[in-house]
């Protein structure tokens, strides 16, 4: 930022607030390569054995958390975000960062821009009825 | 779909195939208790930051000094199956934040739009962002006590339905009357599937 001409970028002066904050874990980014795939309802899962995940100095905490998270039971974007009290767009740019690690997988059973066939819904209202 | 790497040594952990269903509604229509009533987990809360570059200039009268906004959707999950989870999202209810109803819809199964009779016309902007999308869904009619008991008629007709789209009486408290929202939901999305394959 050069500090001319900054009429546009002045919500993201030094009085930007709180934003800063969750983007510092994001070193700034937010936006992430795979964040097309990262839907909220996107399926993140670990590998059970993360040889030396936990020393590994790239990852921050938050990182760590993630991986440790969704180790056993596979988490959607949404429940980690919710679980780690962070705002979805900075998760979607950790996750990202593990997907690029190869340290956790990301599945996506329907893609977004389509509906489930038909017998996924009829299982659907199956498991409704019997709830 | 799934990438990453892969390794078939780890094929004991189910990954569930995962859809979502929207609630949109007015301010107060009942949408987190809607979810609560359904939902195996406490409602959770997932945030999205929004800055100044995300809201529109003309409402930036009385909140003065305020650089960023936090906006909350609330959201629970039923395990259907083991390997079949779906997830209920309530949206946002102010209008300013329209923008973030495009990521949410997307890929959704359908949506409930929960209308008080009292303040119906706060969900004419559901039904019209659903109508336009041609996202399936139900309207509920959350019958509050003390609420006036409208025929479904009359509710069809304030809000201009579609002659296909269902109306549902509902108690957004009572699990069995949301899971009947749910099913008539899940319902017309399969006819809305069947009709255009």
């Amino acid at each position: 930022m050069t500090g001319d001409g900054a009429t546009d970028d002045r919500w993201f002066d030094d009085a930007a607030g709180p934003v800063v904050r969750p983007y510092a874990m994001t070193r700034g980014r937010t936006r992430s390569a795979a964040e097309d795939k990262l839907d909220l309802i996107a399926v993140v899962v670990a590998d059970r054995v993360t040889p030396g995940s936990a020393a590994d100095q790239t990852l921050s905490p938050e990182h760590i958390d993630i991986v440790e998270l969704s180790r056993d039971t596979p988490q959607s974007v949404a429940e980690l975000a919710a679980e780690l009290d962070l705002p979805v767009g900075v998760v979607r740019v950790l996750i990202g960062d593990l997907l690029h690690a190869a340290l956790v997988r990301v599945s996506r059973p329907v893609p977004p821009a389509e509906l489930p066939d038909e017998r996924i819904l009829r299982e659907v209202i199956n498991g409704l009825r019997a709830l | 779909m799934v990438y990453g790497h892969s390794d078939p040594g780890r094929s004991h952990i189910i990954e569930p195939v995962t859809l979502k269903i929207l609630v949109a509604g007015g301010f107060g229509a009942g949408k987190t208790t809607l979810v609560g009533a359904v939902s195996e987990i406490k409602p959770l809360r997932t945030e999205e930051l929004l800055t100044e570059a995300g809201r529109p200039v003309d409402n930036i009268a009385g909140v003065e000094g305020k650089k960023t906004t936090t906006v909350a959707m609330d959201f629970g999950r039923i395990t259907l199956r083991e390997d079949l989870v779906l997830y209920l999202f309530g949206t946002p209810g102010q209008d300013r934040f329209w923008f973030l109803w495009d990521e949410l819809a997307t890929g959704a199964l359908g949506a409930v739009v929960l209308a008080d009779t009292r303040r119906l016309e706060d969900c004419f902007a559901a039904v019209d962002y659903f109508e336009r999308r041609g996202i399936a869904f139900t309207v509920a009619v959350n019958c509050f006590e003390g609420a006036d008991n409208y025929p479904e008629e009359s509710v069809r007709e304030a809000l201009d339905l579609d002659p296909g789209t269902p109306v549902v009486m509902c108690d957004a408290r009572e699990r069995e009357s949301v899971k009947r929202v749910l099913i008539s939901v899940v319902e017309h999305a399969m006819l809305a599937t069947a009709a255009t394959s």
